[in-house]
């Protein structure tokens, strides 16, 4: 009885006579405290509130992202179709008011009155402790640093009590980047070493259940797998205060209850919808649905070029000619995505990715091709995906395979659970598979390192080795370190080439992340890590 | 009885055990590998051993078994990987919500399928004991999720007389102070009216849509009892000695029939304590049947570990409570236990 008494003031202070009369019927407390809430539906919820800890789930993330600040975010753009899209190339200050890069390090000034939640001021002793937490405790965070080549907690320098230098292992341009990113959060290093314990000195099980940070929300209540509920942090200095003053997250597995619930009006926003809802949400205009390409992702069917049939390249064309792209788009996408192939054959390689290949569907061709390699009868194969996300692989392996069956090339489908898939990639065995590979660092190179590099990560799930390969893409890297662009853009466009002549995956599209709203929320904006910032959004 | 109940939970104590074993293999045999599922997307081979080192899976099968073991006696099932909470916190949580829907779901079943079996063997071959038959018939031919989409479907979409399918309460409402974990008893503890029609009107559909499901084995059982009593000699005596055909029913036949039916019952019961993950599902209930499956989804064994031993533990208790409630309805098995 007390809360909504306590919203009901509240709301009413801030609201006023501003707020439309609602129905007398409804308890009007409850009205008021909807109007400043923010209710949002989705499939999984958080495993975890802290990105560092032991296999923190991808809705954790966001958790993290909207309780914790970085040194620096990211500026906006607009994006597609005017939506604000974030700029890979333009940073600001988020705990830190100012940024001087230097030849090999970069400094840091914080915010002065920049608080963590329980009131205690954010130092530079903090920003290095946290720092140093993300490059040690392994796993994933550990991972996502040494992307930028971030890798020793030598490198966080403490100068001040309000500053705090970055010394570069060597020249990368994605270290600033990855400053950036959701990883590099900064963590109330006082309250969670008097949590800590010898057996976890990063208190990763204090920061598992609560959130430790100056972020603009925090975490008031969470029952894992049903809901979350964060309250906005009304000191916040990493920006202007958001407008929505509470956040309800609920779980709700039932994809069909999640589209009743917003066509009803009752749930503000929601995601991981299937495409065909989307579409059909788009097409009667209640509610805003918004549609946006992953950044630097990719929808492809990889082959294992070490075994044959796939170690010949004429094969791995064959392939690209027979996949029936247009019907991947048409049916199983309902056409959300952006296509992935059929350029024009005198289209010129740009300076980007992704970018379409030049192969269509073309059977006459795949026959040929298949024919000189060898296989005229074609051959029997298996297509692994992952259950997952079966919504979309199930149909479109069902696809692929009717197709490969006009060639005579008979294909096995292989469900691989979610839990499974990760270790069958791994092992490089799979002689077909659908997967997406996307990059939180939106940068050509950066995708190609993992994905096509003879140093052979666990995205290169095609075992693709080409010296040429690894020459162009080291030289990009380098390239792009020391600023000289025109080698810059040759090796680009050279590994996009070779990775289309060559090709040992064939891209089939860019996926888009499907979000649906109220008509009366606004402020969506769109991040590398593809989940929700409510910091910007607001109600009415 | 007390050397009774003594003895019973004794004979439990084997199968118990054999449970545990059974789960702890079984969840091994599973495939997939929760280290590299929860090493996240962009995780390296060591990063996988990292993981696989932090969660002791590193170990041998035996000594992970016996560490598994140990905990066990100590009141502790390891720490679910999905959810990151103890295990043991996270079932005491949800299984008065499966509880308290599964109970509520049978409490309307047995209001309807009772009287209706009852009516139906009293007039076979009448229009009610048509009725009795298309109703359990439908009801057991169609799967729970989709009754379950149906009626929020006509009830919250369409009709919008039912609250959202948020589980057990209004987004806007808070949890009542935990007393017995049924949230109907406990927002009446805190004299929260208005939580309390709340947390009835999230539970009228799910537990309806338990109910339809569960009607065709209680109403079919009590129908063929009531139908072999009604046709024994003591009723036929009872029938001529002239009592009222009410008193021949309720107090003859009926109290003779209803073991089987409790049997049934209990069956039912354990069954769909288990299996009412579907409707868990439908209506984002927090119970634990979502929870067991989710976990087996991501092999997440600590989880899948603890579920089962429950299960265990509670068919055990509800066979005692059975064979008491057997005890009471017929003396002569009490003779014989």
């Amino acid at each position: 009885m007390k809360r909504r008494d306590f919203l009901k003031s509240v709301s009413g202070l801030a609201a006023g006579a501003a707020l439309p009369a609602m129905p007398s019927v409804l308890s009007s407390a409850k009205a008021d405290a909807r109007s400043e809430t923010l209710l949002i539906v989705s499939e999984g919820g958080p495993n975890n509130l802290d990105i560092h800890g032991v296999g923190t789930n991808v809705p954790g993330y966001e958790v993290s992202w909207n309780c914790y600040d970085r040194l620096i975010s990211h500026e906006m753009k607009s994006g597609p179709g005017g939506v604000p899209y974030y700029d890979r190339d333009k940073f600001k200050g988020e705990l830190a008011e100012d940024m001087k890069i230097d030849d090999m390090s970069v400094t840091f000034k914080l915010k002065k009155n920049a608080k963590f939640h329980d009131g205690t001021p954010v130092t530079a002793k903090d920003v290095k402790w946290s720092l140093d937490r993300a490059v040690t405790v392994g796993g994933f965070p550990t991972f996502q640093m040494s992307a930028g080549s971030l890798t020793k907690a030598e490198q966080f320098v403490v100068v001040d009590d309000a500053t705090v230098r970055v010394d570069f292992a060597k020249k990368d341009r994605l270290t600033i980047p990855d400053l950036a990113v959701i990883v590099p959060c900064i963590v109330n290093s006082e309250l969670v070493k008097k949590n800590a314990s010898e057996k976890d000195p990063w208190g990763l099980e204090f920061t598992k259940q609560q959130t430790a940070g100056s972020g603009a929300y925090k975490v008031v209540k969470w029952t894992a797998g049903t809901e979350v509920v964060m309250e906005r942090n009304e000191d916040w200095v990493g920006g202007p205060l958001p407008k929505i003053k509470r956040v309800i997250w609920r779980m709700v597995p039932q994809a069909g209850n999640r589209r009743a619930l917003l066509e009803r009006g009752d749930a503000d926003i929601s995601y991981e919808l299937p495409f065909k809802d989307f579409q059909e949400m788009k097409a009667n205009g209640k509610l805003n649905v918004v549609s946006l390409p992953f950044s630097n992702g990719i929808q492809y069917i990889g082959m294992n070029v070490t075994k044959p049939p796939f170690d010949n390249p004429k094969v791995r064309q064959a392939m690209a000619y027979a996949m029936p792209y247009q019907k991947i788009m048409d049916a199983v996408l309902f056409g959300l995505g952006n296509p992935m192939f059929g350029a024009a054959a005198d289209k010129a390689t740009e300076v980007a990715w992704p970018q379409p290949h030049k192969y269509n569907t073309d059977m006459e061709k795949a026959k040929a091709l298949l024919a000189e390699a060898g296989y005229a009868n074609g051959f029997e194969t298996t297509i692994s995906f992952d259950l997952n996300f079966a919504g979309v692989n199930e149909p479109l392996c069902v696809l692929v395979q009717e197709s490969l069956a006009q060639l005579g090339i008979k294909t096995t489908i292989n469900k691989v659970p979610g839990a499974n898939w990760r270790t069958e990639l791994n092992k490089k065995e799979m002689p077909l598979f659908t997967n997406v590979f996307s990059g939180w660092l939106d940068y050509p190179e950066y995708f190609f390192y993992w994905c096509y590099h003879g140093n052979n990560s666990v995205f290169n799930t095609m075992s693709y080795k080409s010296a040429e390969m690894d020459r162009l893409i080291d030289g990009a890297r380098t390239a792009a370190a020391t600023g000289d662009m025109a080698a810059y853009d040759k090796d680009v466009k050279g590994f996009v080439d070779l990775a289309y002549a060559d090709v040992p995956r064939i891209p089939l599209y860019q996926p888009f992340v499907n979000v649906a709203m109220q008509k009366n929320i606004s402020g969506y904006q769109y991040w590398f890590h593809r989940r929700l910032d409510y910091r910007a959004m607001a109600k009415g | 009885m007390l050397t009774m109940i003594g003895k019973r939970l004794m004979f439990a104590v084997p199968s118990l055990i054999g449970v545990v074993i059974v789960t702890f293999l079984l969840t091994r045999a599973l495939p997939g590998d929760p280290a590299a599922y929860f090493a996240g997307p962009a995780a390296t081979k060591e990063a996988v051993e990292q993981i696989r080192k932090k969660l002791g899976f590193d170990k041998p099968l035996i000594e992970q078994f016996f560490r598994y073991t140990n905990d066990l006696a100590h009141g502790d099932f390891g720490n679910s990987l999905t959810t990151g909470q103890p295990v043991a916190t996270e079932i005491r949580n949800r299984l008065p919500a499966s509880a308290e829907l599964t109970l509520l779901g049978l409490i309307v079943s047995v209001v309807i399928a009772i009287p209706l079996g009852v009516l139906a063997a009293t007039r076979p071959g009448s229009w009610i004991d048509h009725l009795c038959r298309v109703t359990t018939t439908a009801g057991v031919s169609l799967p729970v999720f989709f009754t379950g989409l149906v009626l929020v479907y006509v009830f919250y979409f369409r009709l919008g007389w039912s609250p959202a399918p948020l589980g057990r309460l209004d987004v806007f409402y808070s949890a009542p102070p935990t007393v017995t974990g049924f949230y109907l008893i406990d927002t009446l503890i805190a004299r929260d009216v208005e939580a309390f029609r709340s947390a009835l009107s999230q539970l009228i559909l799910p537990a309806t849509t338990l109910a339809v499901f569960s009607l065709a084995p209680i109403a079919r059982m009590t129908r063929a009892s009531m139908l072999a009593v009604l046709a024994s000699d003591f009723v036929r005596t009872a029938r001529a000695s002239g009592l009222s055909p009410s008193t021949v029913i309720v107090t003859y036949a009926f109290r003779n029939a209803m073991l089987p039916v409790i049997t049934t019952l209990s069956m039912v019961f354990s069954f769909l304590l288990g299996a009412n993950v579907l409707v868990e599902k439908v209506f984002a209930w927090p119970g634990i049947g979502s929870y067991a499956v989710e976990a087996l989804i991501s092999s997440d064994f600590a989880p899948v570990q603890g579920f089962v031993l429950t299960m265990a533990v509670m068919y055990v208790l509800l066979n005692l409570v059975i064979d008491i409630l057997y005890g009471v309805i017929d003396p002569r098995v009490r003779l014989e236990g």
